[in-house]
């Protein structure tokens, strides 16, 4: 018998000529969405939503969710982020049903209630690049629905500075014959640049108001406090200095901000120019100008883009990765692969337990991963030798009667021992637990596995778990820096001593940093109006964040 | 409000604090810490107000290591707290320590 | 050491302000006058109830002060607090030093001790005009975090002059409050370009209502607040009455704006927009000549 080998293809020409017969061209109109939408979609189908940690189609999602239930449903959504409450109704109306994602923080509470009423049924909860392999694996979408800037009568598009995660989408979706709609704020002559040719997309729509993005990245200097300060010290002095750090990733967080606010200052004052900060994988946090300013960090490149960075990053060309039209192009996919070989990420969390095992699962709510575990990791896929990687890995306490030397990602998890209302961030047993019973998950949902890490940084002092050879040993490092929290107060205090000695545990004072200097002072910007003055002029905060 | 007592020492073995101290601001995760001389028969003695309850053995445990940190005989310390972690505690604690002369 | 006011807490702000060494605190923390109302709410109180007090010179002149901690409930008024301001300007009244500086950070009364707080508002009021009637000048510093709001927006006015800072916020009623009663379309309490735009120092340096607009710097407040300690403003009918004038005159310029944007066209700013990054100096360097005056 005869197989057919282009149904993807065939199918694509029936939903095209169904559009056709609509009398729906290339570009449609918003008001006749609902007929696009009709004409395009099937029941049962593989739909991809952006969705991405910013920005989001949601002119099409909310379109999506008043279809008619009776006539589209069983749709399979596949979608990094579901941060809109759209996201979720296309789940409770009955269109969706089963669902791949990454993250949905702000809709945890609701999408946990979702699931419990089996409104949704959940694939698998992924990281953002385990996510975006299987577009091109068995999750490839039918139909994509994507956001952009702007488009020209052909269908070119520009995805400008908040390029995100498009790239991945787009190409996964037009090269399995699906297709690709995309709403855009603007319908123009020519584009500035093509991001996305006009051949791989079907439909553009111009949406009836700008597509949302959520600005994420910024956090104002005002908020932060000694306490971060003091962390941000002991990470300058106790790690970036001794490892010198030039290749890194910072996760998003005020205790990052004050470590990027104490390089001109704090850092400067210890000669660390030059030598620490200067390649970085991360969006454009308006609380890194002062560094690109006075010169430490000589290149970004940005997963996403920032609200109110456009001027600045555009302004910036040698620093951030801008087109020949001369705005920026975020990637996603790109800027997680460099930031999982860069040689250290740090980042923040919510639970940690004694064998340092880290996770921001919450009973109740079903959050996901984002991102963080790809730059929070171990790369073992690493080869290429760097002075911060080998010198971790020849620390790094090798497996009982092995031999062979490797290099080791500097992996630190930075933390304050109690969160608000005197919740102790360490626990014996973390939370996670509970939501794998809960939800009847394979696995505890962990952001950062204890293994992977090599550094716990509180405001207690820094552990050193790389250097830890026993499970028991890391647990009495952990316990070391978890100060006055019940699983602190429980430590061996011999054992906590001799890991002292050893230099595993380090107090703020081994290091010679006396606590009562970490003061604000040290903030080379300390309100968003100090950010606006560095940056001459050319960042542009979004109004949430002025007092002037 | 929950209101603690601890004493500490005696300490014999160093000078009594010179005057008086203030330290911090009742304001949302912080405290002000008065640190005063009184006639405590050589111990050291704190007095929390705190608006959070249930931390009376993480007080202790903080509170004991300032103690036996600064070993100041004869200081009365008031706390009115309006929910600081024990970093933030510990912090007002060296600065106060500072402004007294004994740290 | 931070050279900006906004971020300092009352007690920093009171050692940096005036003459080093000066400082002389009433009923400080030792005194422990707290409130009797707070510890029923289960909340804590404060030693010095958010308000330092006491006498200090400026410049070598003898002055009398109050320093409102912004970090405390916000800044607001209740029944020590209060009693506390009242009993500094009476004071002044009765020991005439060289002028009363009020460093007002406060959303307002304290809901919690609310009769308390609205009686002490008045008696403050009062006793502003006491001081100012024995001829001591009152002089309102209103640049902290937390603005001047509600009934000591109003005591501020009563006094000879206001310092502020573009930071800094004049005004009664609060954003959210407005937006509440009003409607989100009438006034959008998180864009906080337009709540600037509407109440912050800058916008009250060119309606009149404040005296000086400086940078957020001890050195640059210590300089505006002195001049106005030369002497009282006189507080007769012919003061009262110009001050009316002024005021009609104001709402016929300005009473059909939408926006203080369209104020600021009026008063013949060229780029109004450009109004909100301008630095200090050059800002009051162009506002200066075009701004409307109470006293014209």
């Amino acid at each position: 018998m005869d197989r057919v080998w282009n149904r993807g293809e065939q199918d694509r020409q029936a939903r095209l000529a169904r559009a056709r017969a609509a009398g729906l061209g290339r570009i449609v109109d918003a008001a006749r969405i609902g007929e696009l939408l009709r004409a395009v979609l099937v029941s049962g189908d593989r739909l991809c939503i952006e969705g991405n940690n910013q920005k989001h189609a949601d002119f099409l999602a909310e379109s999506l969710a008043q279809a008619d239930p009776a006539h589209l449903h069983d749709l399979h959504v596949v979608q990094s982020n579901l941060a809109l409450p759209c996201h979720l109704d296309v789940f409770e109306r009955g269109i969706a049903k089963r669902l791949d994602f990454c993250y949905s923080g702000d809709q945890g509470l609701r999408m946990a209630r979702l699931v419990k009423e089996g409104r949704i049924e959940i694939g698998a909860i992924h990281t953002y690049l385990e996510l975006y392999s299987r577009y091109f694996v068995d999750l490839t979408p039918r139909v994509a629905f994507v956001a952009a800037q702007s488009a020209d009568r052909e269908g070119n598009l520009y995805t400008g500075p908040n390029t995100e995660d498009t790239p991945a989408v787009v190409e996964g979706t037009a090269f399995k014959s699906g297709i690709v709609i995309a709403q855009v704020n603007e319908l123009v002559e020519r584009v500035p640049r093509v991001d996305v040719p006009a051949d791989w997309v079907s439909f553009v729509v111009k949406a009836p108001r700008p597509h949302y993005i959520e600005p994420i990245f910024t956090r104002d200097p005002a908020n932060i406090t000694e306490i971060q300060v003091l962390m941000a010290m002991m990470v300058v002095k106790g790690i970036y200095a001794p490892y010198e750090v030039a290749r890194l990733n910072h996760g998003i967080g005020f205790d990052t901000a004050a470590i990027e606010l104490i390089l001109p200052t704090y850092a400067e004052s210890l000669g660390l120019k030059g030598k620490i900060c200067r390649y970085m994988t991360v969006n454009p946090c308006p609380t890194l100008i002062p560094a690109i300013e006075s010169g430490w960090v000589e290149g970004i490149h940005c997963a996403g883009s920032e609200l109110g960075m456009e001027a600045y990053t555009a302004a910036r060309p040698d620093v951030f990765f801008n087109g020949p039209d001369g705005s920026m192009r975020s990637n996603r996919v790109f800027c997680q692969l460099a930031g999982h070989y860069a040689d250290l990420f740090i980042g923040s969390t919510l639970q940690v337990d004694p064998e340092g095992n880290s996770s921001t699962a919450t009973a109740s709510r079903i959050a996901g991963f984002g991102g963080a575990p790809n730059f929070g990791c171990e790369s073992r896929g690493r080869r290429h030798v760097s002075r911060p990687w080998l010198k971790a890995g020849l620390e790094a306490a090798r497996p009982a009667g092995g031999t062979m030397p490797r290099g080791r990602k500097l992996v630190v998890q930075m933390v304050e021992t109690f969160r608000e209302k005197m919740q102790p961030t360490f626990v014996e047993k973390l939370d996670a637990w509970k939501l794998m019973d809960e939800f009847g998950l394979d696995l505890p949902p962990v952001m950062v596995y204890g293994d992977d890490v090599t550094h716990f940084v509180t405001e207690e002092g820094i552990a050193h778990l790389h250097r830890c050879a026993t499970v028991a040993e890391r647990e009495q490092a952990v316990r070391g820096i978890a100060g006055y929290t019940p699983v602190g107060l429980a430590r061996d205090h011999a054992a906590v001593e001799r890991l002292r000695e050893r230099g595993i545990v380090q107090r703020p004072a081994d290091l010679g940093i006396d606590p009562r200097l970490a003061t604000r002072d040290l903030l080379a910007a300390r309100s968003i109006k100090d950010l606006v003055r560095w940056s001459g002029g050319l960042y542009d905060p979004p109004r949430r964040f002025r007092n002037w | 409000m929950e209101h603690l007592v601890f004493e500490f020492g005696p300490f014999p073995d160093r000078p009594r604090p010179a005057a008086s101290v203030i330290v911090g601001v009742v304001g949302s995760g912080n405290l002000e810490a008065l640190c005063e001389p009184a006639p405590l028969g050589g111990r050291l003695r704190v007095e929390v107000n705190s608006s959070v309850h249930g931390f009376g053995k993480t007080w202790e445990a903080v509170l004991g290591d300032f103690a036996n940190r600064v070993r100041t005989p004869d200081l009365l310390v008031t706390i009115n707290d309006a929910g600081a972690t024990p970093a933030v505690v510990g912090l007002r604690l060296a600065q106060a320590a500072a402004e007294l002369g004994v740290a | 050491m931070s050279e900006g006011y906004l971020e300092a807490t009352a007690r920093q702000r009171v050692a940096r302000f005036f003459d080093a060494g000066s400082v002389h605190e009433w009923l400080g923390p030792t005194a422990r006058v707290t409130s009797p109302h707070l510890a029923e709410l289960g909340l804590p109180v404060a030693f010095d109830d958010g308000v330092v007090v006491g006498r200090a010179s400026l410049g070598g002149r003898p002055v009398f002060f109050a320093a409102q901690e912004p970090k405390f409930m916000g800044g607001a008024v209740g029944e020590v607090h209060g009693a506390k301001l009242t009993g500094v300007l009476l004071r002044a009244a009765r020991d005439r030093p060289g002028g009363v500086v009020l460093l007002l950070d406060t959303g307002g009364v304290r809901l919690h001790e609310a009769n308390a707080g609205l009686v002490a508002i008045s008696e403050i009021q009062r006793a502003v005009f006491e001081a100012r009637l024995a001829g001591v000048p009152v002089v309102a510093v209103c640049a902290g975090s937390n603005g001047c709001y509600g009934g000591l927006g109003i005591v501020a006015r009563g006094c000879d002059a206001i310092v502020m800072t573009e930071e800094g916020r004049l005004s009664v009623s609060g954003p959210e409050v407005i937006e509440a009663q009003h409607g989100v379309e009438e006034f959008d309490a998180r864009d906080r370009a337009l709540v600037w735009r509407t109440m912050g120092g800058k916008h009250r340096y060119l309606l009149g209502e404040a005296d000086a607009l400086v940078a957020d710097r001890f050195e640059s407040l210590r300089e505006a607040v002195t001049p106005f300690l030369g002497g009282a403003r006189p507080l007769d009918l012919d003061a009262v009455l110009a001050e009316h004038g002024a005021l009609g005159r104001r709402l016929a310029r300005f009473g059909g704006a939408p926006d203080s944007l369209d104020i600021w066209s009026a008063l013949g700013v060229k780029e109004p927009a450009r109004v909100p990054m301008l630095e200090p100096a050059p800002f009051v360097a162009m506002a200066a000549p075009l701004r409307e005056r109470a006293d014209a």
